[in-house]
């Protein structure tokens, strides 16, 4: 086996020094019964082209070159060269958790910096190292509300990623705590700020509200923050379109901020992984799951950097932690971190500005061709379209037929929106593709 | 044999913030090709941000040198031997890497109606089935995003189980040698914690056990090899007790590196356990993830497990989300799926021999290690070690000298250190995981390493507690760190 880098001279040579007769007398000791006495059922090894072409089959039974105006959480954005340049360095990516400071300063900089960016972008004051994804810190903001509030109960805005919310109901269901959905307004697709303020009482601990929000509308952040506030309850702010932090007013009014970055060069890659994030007010900070690095000095007075507040975490709290998180997404962080800087200030916002102006050509061409904007609340780079009676599975059938991928079904996720679609364009969408969509939607 | 290390030039590199100036610029993005838009008319002007004050501005050529540089300031795999116990540090392959990167799977979109995603959904099924023959249970959820998000999967599993048997019942046992991930993942799935004490060879005390075991109890949380290295050799019969009574046994698959091939947990009468992709199945830990925290479980609680499935309808592949009895949803999507590609890889690499081989390599370095440092170091358990083995720092700490020092001192002998101070019931633990990926000289070297630090323990113990001293960072103010926060840059004022 390629992997393993002994000869078999050698292993002989360590055996005796152990007084072994052969490798399967280190495993005498395991009683008879618990040991498996045929070979495991798996193909025998195979090389790497043999491997590489198994991957490419497979690679090829997915739709590839498409075009696709999917967005609903995850995005198709370009991504620099450079990152997988940098990331893809042993240093980084053969890296474990920089325990040991010393010799992990890479690693930890990084992480600085990554933290820092994102208390920038989201205008919060403390950002922990990273989190499994969006739908994961999701619940872990909420969990974090509970413990700053004392309080049990989340109201949550329907308007948030579906799936998002299905992972807050399996964490939270078997905690006892609670949970209220909130309705969107039918006209503007934001929530309905009059269900909020009947909601929220002094048992509410966390208003949750995803901005720009699944059906893509922008949400009114500092009311819900006001509403949430005159309750003594904190407002949890979700994002998991990234970009759109480089045009949009950040949610400063926000208690704690959980997002995802897979926008920030992060490939789709079916699902993850992706990068979570989870920002918070200082005045929050020991209750934050998850590492943080701070900057300290090391015995000759130079700036270092070192994992801190260790004492929130599972490896020191046991089962008094704020959270069982151990590992987190701290490569696909570094990816997200290179991005930022790459982009930087003005790059950020030209490219929201991109996705802002494609996104509307393309809801112009089929308002054009008689789909109707679903809500009216201003959007970012999603939509909801009216299909004007037609089934949007239909509609996406025809497309496929054309190599094309269309938007999401909304029945999916809300029966009261079947016959609406989700649709997203972005800086890489082709004006020649939206033309065409806008052409056969209704064909 | 040539030591290790000599010194080189180590560069400096003020933050991203500090090399930033205004109008430079890393990206060039292509000309607009539809009208532009007035953000303020469309989004409102109050919508609209002022600029990201502070965020960097830097060339494309600055972004490559800042984080080069910073990746020489890190110890890597890549580099040489990193023994974490129960950490798993083994090579990365970079064909995973290559493989994780093809454009139909980097590139899928979670949202692909599964006709178009078949590629996706082969894999995942290719591999539920491979680890589910490695693990020895019949049903196996990719979902989970790391280890102890498995855990917090298979913990809510044995809930979901229990409450249709009536009760959920109130507390999750936990030997003391355990993971802190175990006590903090059975808090959030809304247990109590029990810790139990282990037994004089460090294993799980049957008659303890025996002893606390009642309808109170929903499971025993076992590692097993354990933390100290050592297999528990009386895990069916601890599964029994338990079974007798309605419990279930859950397996923190943290070890399963010292099993692959040679045992399979379900074949123990474990029912749910969880495997560390990152670990066991070589996915690269990428300085402290992305992890793949898949969970196997028996026929039993298969009906419980989150949604969706992959199931096959008419000859494809799809999802079965009619799952009434499932705990839910534990991730948006599938899971980390570029994890689970590059874990495929490894699997098909070595084939079933290859894993089982791989196994026979990890105990065998593990064993020479121990052997190479045990007239220097105590073994405070003479149990076998499998695939790690824990020493402790008895003999040094008469010179005043610590785990931790011998730990610093060994990376000025060019290895990361081992994991300090673990398990918790070792008092002053070394505890050292080689990984079958470790040549003969470089285990050599750093048993030679440990040996030489164990002299200057005796001879000057002084120069062991303050290492590090090769390195560019000297030993860090962990305190100063955590007692005044300082958890971001700014602008200096």
């Amino acid at each position: 086996m390629r992997y393993l880098p002994k000869s078999d001279a050698e292993r002989r040579q360590m055996l005796d020094s152990l007084g072994l007769g052969s490798l399967e007398d280190l495993f005498a000791h395991l009683p008879e019964c618990s040991r498996l006495k045929r070979p495991l059922n798996l193909a025998a090894g195979q090389s790497e082209y043999e491997i590489i072409d198994y991957f490419r089959q497979r690679a090829e039974e997915n739709a590839t070159g498409y075009p696709s105006f999917l967005g609903a959480g995850v995005y198709h954005h370009y991504r620099p060269v450079v990152i997988d340049a940098l990331a893809q360095r042993g240093e980084f990516l053969t890296a474990y958790t920089p325990y040991q400071p010393e010799i992990s300063q890479g690693t930890l900089t990084s992480i600085f910096e990554f933290q820092t960016m994102i208390c920038q972008l989201t205008g919060m004051e403390v950002a922990n190292a990273s989190m499994y994804d969006g739908s994961t810190a999701m619940p872990e903001a909420v969990m974090m509300a509970c413990r700053v509030t004392g309080r049990r109960q989340a109201a949550v805005a329907r308007s948030v990623h579906p799936e998002y919310r299905q992972v807050h109901r399996t964490y939270a269901r078997r905690q006892g705590l609670p949970i209220t959905e909130l309705g969107y307004d039918n006209d503007t697709g934001q929530i309905d700020l009059a269900a909020l303020e009947a909601a929220v009482d002094d048992q509410t601990a966390a208003v949750v509200v995803q901005s720009p929000n699944f059906f893509g509308c922008l949400e009114p952040v500092g009311e819900a923050a006001r509403l949430a506030h005159a309750r003594g309850a904190l407002l949890v702010v979700i994002f998991t379109e990234a970009v759109s932090l480089g045009l949009v007013e950040p949610p400063a009014d926000a208690d704690i901020v959980a997002g995802e970055l897979q926008s920030f060069a992060i490939s789709p890659c079916y699902g993850g992984p992706y990068a979570g994030v989870l920002a918070a007010k200082e005045k929050y900070i020991r209750q934050m799951p998850g590492r943080l690095v701070g900057q300290t000095t090391d015995t000759n007075g130079n700036r270092a950097f070192c994992l801190t507040l260790a004492t929130r975490e599972q490896h020191i709290r046991r089962e008094k932690a704020t959270s069982n998180i151990c590992t987190n997404q701290a490569l696909i962080a570094l990816m997200a971190t290179i991005f930022m800087s790459l982009y930087g200030k003005q790059g950020l916002r030209e490219l929201a500005g991109q996705n802002l102006a494609k996104a509307h050509y393309l809801a112009a061409q089929l308002e054009a061709r008689g789909a109707r904007r679903r809500f009216r609340a201003p959007f970012f780079n999603e939509f909801v379209a009216d299909c004007g009676g037609r089934s949007p599975p239909e509609i996406n059938r025809r497309l496929v037929e054309e190599r094309v991928v269309g938007g999401l079904d909304l029945g999916r996720f809300y029966p009261e929106l079947a016959g609406s679609m989700l649709l997203c364009a972005t800086e890489v969408t082709r004006r020649q593709d939206m033309d065409r969509l806008a052409e056969r939607f209704f064909a | 044999m040539t030591p290790k290390i000599r010194s080189h030039i180590s560069q400096n590199e003020p933050l991203l913030f500090e090399r930033s100036s205004p109008g430079k610029r890393g990206y060039q993005l292509p000309p607009l090709d539809v009208p532009a838009v007035d953000a303020a008319a469309e989004l409102g002007s109050a919508s609209v941000r002022a600029e990201i004050s502070g965020f960097p501005e830097v060339s494309e050529v600055e972004v490559i040198r800042h984080f080069t540089r910073l990746s020489t300031w890190n110890y890597a795999i890549d580099l040489g031997a990193y023994p974490l116990g129960s950490c798993t540090m083994k090579y990365n392959p970079r064909l995973n890497e290559y493989v994780a990167r093809l454009e139909g799977l980097a590139q899928a979109h979670p949202y692909l109606p599964s006709s178009l995603a078949q590629g996706a959904l082969r894999i995942q099924a290719a591999l539920e089935e491979a680890l589910g023959e490695i693990t020895g249970l019949p049903a196996v959820t990719l979902q989970p995003a790391a280890g102890a998000h498995g855990e917090l999967t298979g913990i809510l599993l044995v809930r979901a189980l229990l409450e249709t048997r009536g009760h959920p019942r109130r507390k999750v046992l936990i030997p003391d040698s355990a993971h802190g991930t175990n006590p903090a993942t059975a808090a959030i799935a809304g247990y109590q914690v029990e810790s139990v004490p282990s037994d004089a060879q460090g294993m799980i005390d049957l008659a303890e056990l025996e002893r606390r075991v009642d309808d109170t109890v929903a499971a025993l949380m076992v590692t097993n090899p354990n933390t100290l290295g050592i297999f528990e050799s009386q895990i069916v019969e601890a599964a029994g007790i338990l079974h007798s009574r309605g419990a279930l046994l859950y397996m923190d698959g943290a070890n399963m590196n010292a099993l692959v091939g040679v045992v399979r947990p379900g074949d123990l009468g474990i029912d749910v356990m969880h495997l560390n992709l990152h670990k066991t199945f070589s996915t690269p830990h990428g300085g402290g993830g992305p992890g793949g925290g898949p969970v196997a479980v028996t026929r039993e609680l298969e009906p419980f497990l989150p949604l969706p499935r992959v199931v096959s309808r008419n000859g494809l592949l799809d999802y079965d989300y009619d799952r009434p009895q499932s705990i839910g949803r534990v991730r948006a999507f599938y899971g980390n799926f570029g994890v689970l590609v590059r874990a495929l890889a490894y699997i098909l690499a070595h084939g079933g021999e290859g894993l089982r081989n791989a196994t026979l390599d990890a105990v065998l370095n593990a064993n020479y290690v121990r052997r190479g440092l045990e007239d220097c170091y105590e073994v405070p358990y003479r149990a076998p070690s499998m695939h790690e083995c824990v020493l402790s720092d008895a003999r040094q700490a008469a010179q005043g000298v610590r785990t931790g020092d011998i730990a610093k001192r060994l990376i000025d002998y060019g290895f990361h250190p081992y994991t300090v101070s673990f398990p918790l019931i070792v008092h002053g633990a070394l505890m050292i995981e080689p990984t079958e990926t470790e040549d003969k000289r470089e285990l050599d070297l750093l048993i030679e390493a440990l040996r030489q630090i164990a002299q200057e323990c005796r001879d000057n113990p002084e120069l062991v507690r303050t290492a590090p001293h090769n390195t560019r960072t000297t030993r860090v103010d962990e305190v100063t760190a955590a007692r005044k926060p300082v958890v971001r840059w700014k602008p200096e004022s």
